[in-house]
């Protein structure tokens, strides 16, 4: 892989609800324009380390620097830290009482004080991007739940972030619904957009990854090329791993 | 004065008439609850009956019922009965009478609540396994809503304790007229019993409705699902 | 039914319900601040502060008013803290009515999963944006039935302010059956006083709740 500049960097995360460690010092390196998918048994600590990563889960040790800042210490400005990293939720998480457009403006609108009408403009270019620009004026209870996490990630993609997480956001979704959230994905892989993905969709790990990382028991277990680590995995614990998922 | 007006509460028998007063309220509440109770499953049954007239009259009935203040109630029937149809209630008979027929009306909105809540499939489901319609009623329907009426009843008895205390108004020798004939007697020697006595049955109502209304939280917690 | 009795009376009752609806809206408001503050002190779970309201609401929710009102009126002058009889029922009203309201605030406030404050803070929102954005509109469509019946119960109550003093309905009322022993006409004066008091508030009540049921969030 080509070196890059590295836009994340995480440094010995330790993570304790306050029964066990998490997260036993997780290190990793994201690099701009690079797409990092996290893959494990559930409860491997995936989930909590991607929160980590925007501070919706308190750490207790170790260090996240973006853009080579550390937003991991107590002068850390969260609401500006968040703007430049975007996060797509499981469960969608629209705001029900909001409109389509309105759940998107919130941020542009309120955090970034933008102009009321070039806000609107961007998210019509985006709703169209996804195919949901007739859908502006329905409220998230009238959509189906492919087209609330579409929705979703225009809500996150209008803040322009640097960065983007997506915790497992296909998991909820009905199988015919999963393949458009993925190629709304796919595609912002190819321009470029850096991200870092949780998911269970393991075709889809291997299309859209530039890195594989394998996490088990809280640590880092494996670390590689798609290619790599589907066909040839270093680790007995990611064999094993990789067979319950053979029978697709 | 100094010298703990506190005591007023243990002269004589005072304590025992205080409580002997609140018995008065207890009372006529429990024997409202009881009637309310058979009364309002009648009533909420035939809530649920899509006929015409009986769905007005029950509404109207209800409707009435629950928006009068129980004190506009307490006069209707102690005062206006006894002008208009020259019956001569006692104050304790107006309030059972009175209480029994808003219970009834709460209760019964809660029975109809609570039948309309189960989900037509659980009759279905029933159905489906042969069951005649009474055990369909016996072993699914009821026991399903026992479970969800059973702490809104018991809520609606702390309710109803408390609403109670109004029959001080029309004439009733309860608590808190006792406490006013306790204080009156000791105007002289215990000028400041009202601050004690008052705060003594404040806590008594709360002693009464407290463990009751916890009772019932913990029902509807256990039985939530 | 005696007409002259009637209209020479009339005033009476509508000074008594100008008083009743005075007072009552006063108490209301402060049932609702108070029912604010004291489910943000158990959304927050606010560590001292929490135990104490939940002390006050169990105090509040277990005694009648009437009991309030005879123990501010009477009790406390005798520890030297003299009330007017409008404080009396305006701080009675308040005390009641704070438990009830916060029963109605805090079942809104747990209606929004906290997942929502999440993404919200997720695009950048500060905390207290979360909570007037996304949070507290949320909130505030499930606790509006509740709200309703809790100030029609409240102005219901409002029927005990004459034990201390206050010529409210049930004072002129009363006065009126003992004095003229006119019971009819008191009595079907009391009544529609109440009815005009009360009505209105439960047809809109009803009317918000069918329209928060029905057309809520685009459905």
């Amino acid at each position: 892989m080509e070196e890059k500049e590295k836009l994340l960097e995480v440094h010995e995360l330790y993570k304790d609800y306050g029964n066990g460690p998490v997260l036993k010092g997780i290190s990793l390196d994201v690099h701009k324009g690079e797409v990092v998918v996290l893959v494990g048994p559930s409860g491997c600590g995936k989930s909590t380390f991607l929160r980590c990563m925007n501070g919706l889960e308190a750490i207790q040790s170790g260090e996240i620097r973006l853009d080579g800042n550390v937003i991991t210490d107590d002068k850390t400005k969260w609401s500006d830290v968040r703007q430049k990293i975007g996060m797509v939720f499981q469960s969608y998480e629209l705001f029900p009482h909001m409109t389509v457009m309105d759940n998107i403006l919130l941020g542009p609108l309120k955090v970034q004080r933008k102009d009321k009408r070039a806000a609107e403009k961007e998210a019509e270019k985006l709703l169209e991007r996804v195919g949901l620009l007739d859908k502006r004026d329905s409220f998230p209870r009238q959509l189906s739940g492919g087209q609330k996490q579409r929705v979703a990630i225009v809500r996150a993609l209008i803040m322009k972030p640097e960065i983007l997480l997506f915790d497992e956001v296909t998991a909820a979704l009905d199988p015919e619904m999963v393949r458009e959230v993925l190629d709304v994905m796919l595609e912002l892989a190819r321009e470029g957009s850096t991200m870092v993905i949780v998911t269970h969709e393991m075709q889809f790990a291997r299309a859209v990854a530039d890195r594989i990382v394998f996490l088990d028991g809280g640590e880092i277990v494996e670390m590689d090329a798609p290619e790599n680590f589907f066909t040839r995995p270093k680790t007995e614990r990611a064999q094993r791993f990789l067979n319950t998922f053979t029978f697709n | 004065m100094q010298d703990l007006g506190i005591r007023v509460l243990f002269m004589g028998n005072n304590f025992s008439r205080l409580l002997g007063g609140l018995w008065i309220t207890v009372k006529i509440s429990l024997i409202a609850v009881a009637l309310s109770m058979v009364l309002g499953i009648l009533l909420g049954m035939v809530m649920t009956l899509k006929h015409p007239v009986t769905r007005f009259i029950t509404k109207v009935y209800l409707e009435f019922i629950r928006i009068m203040p129980q004190l506009v109630l307490l006069f209707l029937v102690y005062f206006g009965l006894t002008k208009s149809f020259g019956i001569q209630l006692s104050g304790q008979t107006a309030a059972v009478i009175v209480f029994t027929l808003w219970g009834t009306a709460e209760m019964g909105d809660l029975v109809r609540g609570a039948l309309i809540s189960i989900p037509k499939h659980q009759y279905e489901s029933g159905a489906a396994l042969e069951l005649e319609s009474r055990q369909i009623y016996r072993y699914i329907i009821i026991p399903q809503t026992l479970r969800r009426l059973i702490p809104l009843a018991i809520n609606l008895t702390t309710r109803m304790i408390k609403t109670t205390s109004l029959i001080v108004l029309i004439g009733v020798v309860e608590v808190l007229k006792t406490a006013q004939q306790i204080i009156e007697a000791n105007r002289y020697t215990v000028p400041d019993s009202a601050l004690w006595i008052y705060g003594m049955i404040f806590f008594l109502y709360f002693i009464v409705c407290w463990p009751i209304s916890r009772f019932a939280a913990r029902m509807e917690k256990k039985w939530e699902n | 039914m005696d007409i002259e009795f009637v209209t020479e009376y009339l005033p009476m009752y509508v000074e008594a319900a100008k008083l009743t609806l005075r007072l009552g809206f006063i108490g209301i408001l402060f049932s609702i601040v108070i029912g604010i503050i004291c489910s943000l002190v158990g959304y927050y779970k606010i560590p001292l502060l929490r135990r104490i309201t939940a002390v006050y609401i169990e105090l509040s929710r277990n005694t009648p008013l009437l009991v309030q009102l005879f123990f501010l009126y009477f009790g406390l002058p005798k520890l030297g803290i003299m009330l007017s009889s409008e404080g009396c029922a305006i701080i009675g009203l308040s005390f009641l009515g704070g438990s009830y309201m916060a029963e109605a605030f805090r079942s809104g406030l747990e209606s929004v999963e906290k997942s929502q404050v999440e993404s919200a803070l997720a695009i950048g929102l500060s905390h207290p944006q979360a909570m007037r954005y996304v949070v507290f509109p949320q909130a505030l469509a499930v606790s509006i039935p509740p709200l309703c019946a809790n100030i029609i119960f409240l102005i219901k109550e409002t029927s005990v302010f004459s034990v201390v003093a206050l010529a409210d309905l049930m004072y002129v009322a009363k006065d009126l059956i003992g004095l003229y022993y006119q019971t009819d006409e008191a009595l079907l004066m009391l009544v529609i006083a109440y009815l005009i008091l009360l009505l209105p508030v439960s047809l809109a009540a009803g009317l918000l709740e069918r329209r928060l049921r029905y057309a809520g969030f685009g459905n």
